[in-house]
């Protein structure tokens, strides 16, 4: 968001560096179930994104003075492999880390049954395989596929994705290059069936008519990674199943 | 944020107030607290800053010191934004390293600050490629009766404004007042039942279930935003939030001048 370039993102032909109009999305591969151990899982890729989501639980919830007597609660870890950037990241929770893991976790509250599991922890778990701007978003779509996977009853599937602003224009889900030299990012994740927000964050610079264009590209695109999301599972639970139990 | 078990009579009585359209303290739902500033308490920092919104107290102080920039902004000043919930200013905070409460507030704090270009960094540079100013924000909740992240935001942004850059204390020239451009304002609401509330205090933070926090410049634009809490905000209820940060912030601005 502060870095400068003379690298045109968006030519005069509105055509961004990867090819994509304003109004596009990265292509999105979503599989659920493809961990053998967790109770439940997702992969997705976003563009040059990679993330891996599983879930376990509901089960016993540690540390024990979190434990909720009227219902469960959402732990989220969100974790990017060391690799998975083109600076090696050093291991380990930073700062970055631990508020996107708040975020997703009330995001995913909202829409889990957690009054049916008192005292019990469902816990999240996101590996940043490969990162490339939208990964919290990526995330985030990712882990509500894996609690669905993993049988956990919930209100909705929610999807997420980033809209900002590069070269003085609205666009939807920016890449790395647009992220690093654009000027503002808005990732946001909705309940598609009321469109209620349920993680909103910003930065950046826009004006009003600006962010209420992006809020626009982004529910709308929202909706669209909403069907990938339940195309997903019903591909899982409709075919055969191979390898896990 | 922390969580205390509240009474139902007191939970009843607020929502019973909030129907009304009125609150425990008197305010209207769009009413802000009053605000008192302090600023220069702290001889020791380069620039400090005591903000009280009503019974919330933060301070930040500001450190400013020669040091080695980033490899990739080797011309660019560095921030630096901590924030820590001591145990002094209230019942549930704990000692020990910052939590996730904290980090996130240190962190919208942060991004308000930094993305609406308060502090010039480009004017922080001692010698380019070698040494910079590294600025650091450090705020403190030092009393705790909710929205911790406008108080300390104000604190932040009160405490930049009055800052001097110690250069003579480094042999580094004159000292300088640190290189503002603007006055970023965050405005939090909490969603309390189906009615939002511009900043809530402790009682109302503890039966809210989402919060909003939008930060605007001196152009009303907008810098930051944060969502919180386990709710959900519909896209009416974000339009309410985005018309008011606008128009508080202004109102702000104005205040802390």
């Amino acid at each position: 968001m502060s870095g400068h370039t003379d690298m045109v993102l968006v030519d005069e032909n509105g055509m961004r560096i990867d090819g994509r109009t304003a109004e596009e999305h990265r292509p999105i591969r979503i599989e659920a179930g493809v961990l053998h151990n967790a109770d439940g899982s997702a992969y997705v890729e976003i563009g040059k994104n990679k993330v891996l989501a599983a879930v376990y639980g509901p089960r016993e919830c540690h540390p024990r003075h979190l434990q909720n007597p009227e219902k469960a609660i959402v732990q989220v870890k969100y974790n990017m492999e060391a690799y998975s950037v083109s600076d090696r990241k050093r291991p380990g929770t930073d700062r970055r880390s631990i508020e996107i893991s708040k975020i997703t976790a009330e995001a995913l509250e909202k829409v889990v049954l957690t009054e049916l599991y008192p005292r019990a922890s469902i816990d999240v778990y996101i590996e940043i395989l490969q990162a490339n701007a939208g990964t919290r978003c990526a995330g985030l779509t990712a882990a509500s596929v894996a609690l669905a996977d993993a049988g956990i009853p919930m209100r909705d599937i929610v999807p997420a994705i980033a809209a900002g602003k590069a070269d003085g224009k609205v666009l939807l889900d920016l890449n790395k290059e647009e992220d690093n030299y654009g000027q503002a990012d808005v990732p946001i994740a909705i309940i598609p069936s009321t469109d209620e927000i349920v993680l909103l964050q910003m930065d950046g610079n826009m004006t009003r008519a600006e962010f209420d264009h992006a809020i626009e590209l982004a529910v709308n695109a929202c909706h669209e990674v909403h069907d990938l999301q339940v195309d997903a599972l019903k591909r899982r639970y409709s075919k055969p199943q191979e390898g896990s139990e | 944020m922390s969580n205390e078990l509240m009474s139902e009579i007191k939970r009843d009585h607020i929502m019973h107030l909030l129907e009304k359209g009125t609150r425990q303290d008197g305010r209207g739902v769009a009413d802000f607290r009053n605000i008192k500033v302090e600023t220069g308490l702290i001889e020791s920092a380069d620039g400090s800053a005591r903000v009280q919104l009503g019974n919330t107290t933060v301070i930040a102080g500001i450190k400013i010191i020669p040091g080695t920039p980033f490899g990739d902004t080797p011309n660019l000043g560095v921030l630096t934004t901590g924030m820590e919930l001591i145990p002094m200013a209230h019942p549930t905070f704990e000692a020990g390293p910052p939590g996730e409460d904290a980090i996130e507030l240190a962190r919208v704090v942060d991004r308000g600050i930094r993305e609406s270009g308060m502090v010039d960094v480009e004017k922080l540079c001692i010698t380019p490629g070698e040494e910079v100013w590294m600025c650091y924000i450090d705020m403190y909740a030092i009393d705790h009766d909710g929205n911790l992240f406008d108080a300390a935001n104000l604190a932040a942004v009160c405490a930049l404004k009055s800052a001097i850059i110690p250069a003579e204390q480094y042999g580094k020239g004159e000292n300088a007042p640190l290189p503002v451009t603007c006055t970023p304002i965050s405005v939090t609401e909490a969603k309390v039942g189906n009615t939002l509330i511009v900043d809530p205090d402790y009682d109302e933070e503890q039966i809210s279930s989402a919060r909003l926090t939008v930060t605007t410049d001196d152009n009303g634009n907008f810098r930051a935003m944060q969502k919180g809490g386990c709710g959900s905000i519909t896209l009416d209820e974000l339009r309410t939030c985005l018309d008011r940060s606008v128009e508080i912030g202004a109102e702000i601005r104005k205040i802390i001048g």
